[in-house]
């Protein structure tokens, strides 16, 4: 009785394990597909004309360049606004906060704008920025949206390298004579830079993906130029692969399949140096 | 010198705080905008037509009972594909995999998160859509499921990674202790792990089901856009349409303070609020578990 109990015990974890190893396979594989298969059609379609040139032939033939450059200013102008507020606000919370109920209301909207849908960003930006403060549908107007939309990563993952240098180091600053802020300025801010980093960019890749908060506040349809202010309306590259996947009558594949690989070679491009800052600094860290 | 170095401080630890609470700030202006462009709605459309069973703007039915079912019926989907597939996947990343295979699934899994929408929805158009059709033998392969299996594999991530933080966070002598006793490592994960996480992993399951609502570009592409009510098990199977799928369709072609724009922005302000009670639950959860456990340790 007793034999038969415990080989059922281990017959029992064995399944489990399998079970769960098969889901996590399942979970796992269907990423690597769609990485792969993206990379095997649109590799054909890369060519210099592609990246350099301007769409032609209602986009059906020519380049994508107006998207590309679009998407690389948007994600500058994201840059601008939404990295120094969201390190600030990240040494607010980590070096300065008291623990009250203001503070924790602070936290509370944080996680609120990070689960703010992107669409809700969208009519906010449009009803803020493109209507009421009359910038038009424009690549500052979009910008603007897509920074309050990074913020919150930014702010939390910027805290959290904030909050794992060691508090010894701004005792010693402060016991050297230094202020609170040539503390966090020269010793703490210097630590805790490539988490930082890491945080930005990974706010930023979301900027750069992401085609609901521009659609009605900085994307154009077609615009067969780049665009020459920050008051001009912008291709990029996620909506762009929006259009010539739905909206446009026969459309080559290929072009569709070059649009999504350069689209996603942008973005886990970026991912992938984020990563890169965060194990090599994980791995040189001497605390 | 001493004295501009005062200033200086002064200045700068102002704006520091200034940027603390812009996060506050940015959240009224959200809400107050979403009123003030969507509360018009109720003045201009009666609640029988808001409360209808038919949107179509083009002749005045503002009915937003389709969009409300089309967006649970997806979000239902997709929280059937995130949440076994998402705690299992974390299970096995913290308790079972041997420590390479974790090095390549946590990448992996992040790579997910970082795939733009509107990618997943093209390939949704491409791909999984044609061969769910031919498969399932449908009309169209545009349908409510389609959606679900997507916004199920855009929610994975959220779900994996909140989930794999709380079951690490269990200390590791809760797992000697139950298998000192002779428990089983699955025993120990089902019996011990895991009810000693299950505050953070209901908070991964709240957020994961939080994103897949607010989700826009991949179910616009890949659900069909139908606004029909979507309530028997069969409109699964069939087209149907999300409020955040209507929103994104259908301002770019409105004029600007119409009742049609209004009712866009009402919907919006739905969103928010849905976001709102989600997002306020599972911290919350977070906050409540937190503090049962500093009275367990003290």
């Amino acid at each position: 009785m007793m034999k038969h109990l415990r080989l059922n015990r281990h017959l029992t974890e064995r399944l489990g394990f399998v079970g769960l190893t098969l889901m996590a396979l399942v979970t796992v594989a269907p990423i690597v597909a769609v990485v792969i298969y993206i990379l095997a059609q649109g590799v054909p379609a890369i060519s210099w004309e592609f990246l350099t040139g301007l769409p032609r032939d209602g986009m059906r033939a020519g380049g994508i360049l107006p998207a590309i450059v679009g998407t690389f200013y948007l994600t500058i102008g994201t840059a601008i606004f939404s990295v120094p507020l969201g390190i600030a606000a990240a040494i607010y919370l980590s070096e300065y906060a008291p623990e009250n109920s203001l503070t924790r209301l602070i936290r509370i909207a944080i996680i609120n704008l990070a689960g703010i849908p992107s669409v809700v960003y969208g009519l906010f930006g449009m009803g803020l920025f493109v209507l009421f403060l009359k910038f038009g549908t424009s690549i500052l107007a979009a910008s603007l949206t897509l920074s309050i939309m990074t913020l919150p990563v930014i702010i939390s993952t910027a805290e959290e390298a904030l909050r794992a240098v060691p508090q010894s180091f701004r005792t010693v600053s402060i016991s050297l004579g230094g202020t609170r802020w040539q503390g966090i300025q020269r010793i703490v801010l210097p630590q805790a830079l490539p988490g930082i980093l890491t945080g930005v960019i990974l706010g930023l890749e979301r900027a750069a993906g992401e085609t609901a908060p521009i659609l009605f506040t900085g994307a154009a349809f077609f615009l067969p130029r780049l665009p020459n202010s920050p008051f001009d309306a912008t291709m990029a590259l996620p909506y762009h692969l929006f259009v010539i996947s739905t909206q446009v009558p026969e459309m080559p594949p290929q072009i569709q399949y070059g649009t999504a690989l350069v689209l996603m070679a942008f973005v886990l491009g970026m991912n992938l140096i984020a990563t890169t800052i965060r194990s090599r600094a994980r791995a040189r860290r001497q605390w | 010198m001493e004295k501009t170095l005062n200033w200086r401080e002064f200045v700068i630890t102002r704006l520091v705080r200034a940027s603390g609470y812009s996060a506050i700030v940015f959240v009224a202006l959200i809400f107050f905008f979403l009123l003030r462009e969507g509360l018009p709605t109720f003045a201009e459309v009666p609640l029988s037509t808001l409360f209808s069973l038919r949107w179509y703007p083009i002749e005045d039915y503002f009915g937003i009972l389709p969009l409300i079912t089309g967006s649970i019926m997806v979000t239902l989907g997709a929280t059937l594909v995130a949440v076994p597939f998402g705690i299992g996947t974390a299970i096995y990343i913290s308790e079972i995999a041997p420590r390479w295979m974790r090095e390549i699934l946590k990448p992996m899994v992040e790579l997910l998160g970082g795939l733009p929408s509107v990618v997943l929805g093209f390939l949704g158009i491409l791909i999984l859509s044609p061969f769910l059709r031919t498969f399932l033998d449908l009309p169209t392969g545009l349908t409510a499921f389609t959606g679900s299996l997507l916004l199920g594999g855009i929610a994975v991530p959220t779900v994996v990674s909140i989930a794999e933080d709380a079951l690490d966070s269990v200390p590791r002598s809760y797992r000697e202790g139950a298998w000192a006793l002779g428990a089983t490592r699955w025993q120990t994960i089902w019996r011990v792990t895991l009810p000693a996480a299950s505050s953070g992993v209901l908070t991964a399951v709240m957020l994961g089901v939080g994103r897949t609502i607010g989700e826009t570009m991949t179910v616009m592409m890949v659900t069909g856009n139908a606004p029909v009510l979507a309530i028997t098990p069969g409109s699964l199977f069939s087209p149907v349409r999300t409020m955040t799928a209507t929103i994104a369709a259908e301002m770019g072609e409105v004029a600007n303070g119409s009742v049609h724009y209004h009712t866009l922005f009402f919907i919006g302000m739905v969103l928010f609020i849905i976001s709102l009670i989600v997002n306020v639950a599972a911290s919350s959860v977070v906050f409540r578990s937190k503090k049962r456990a500093e009275r367990v340790l003290s």
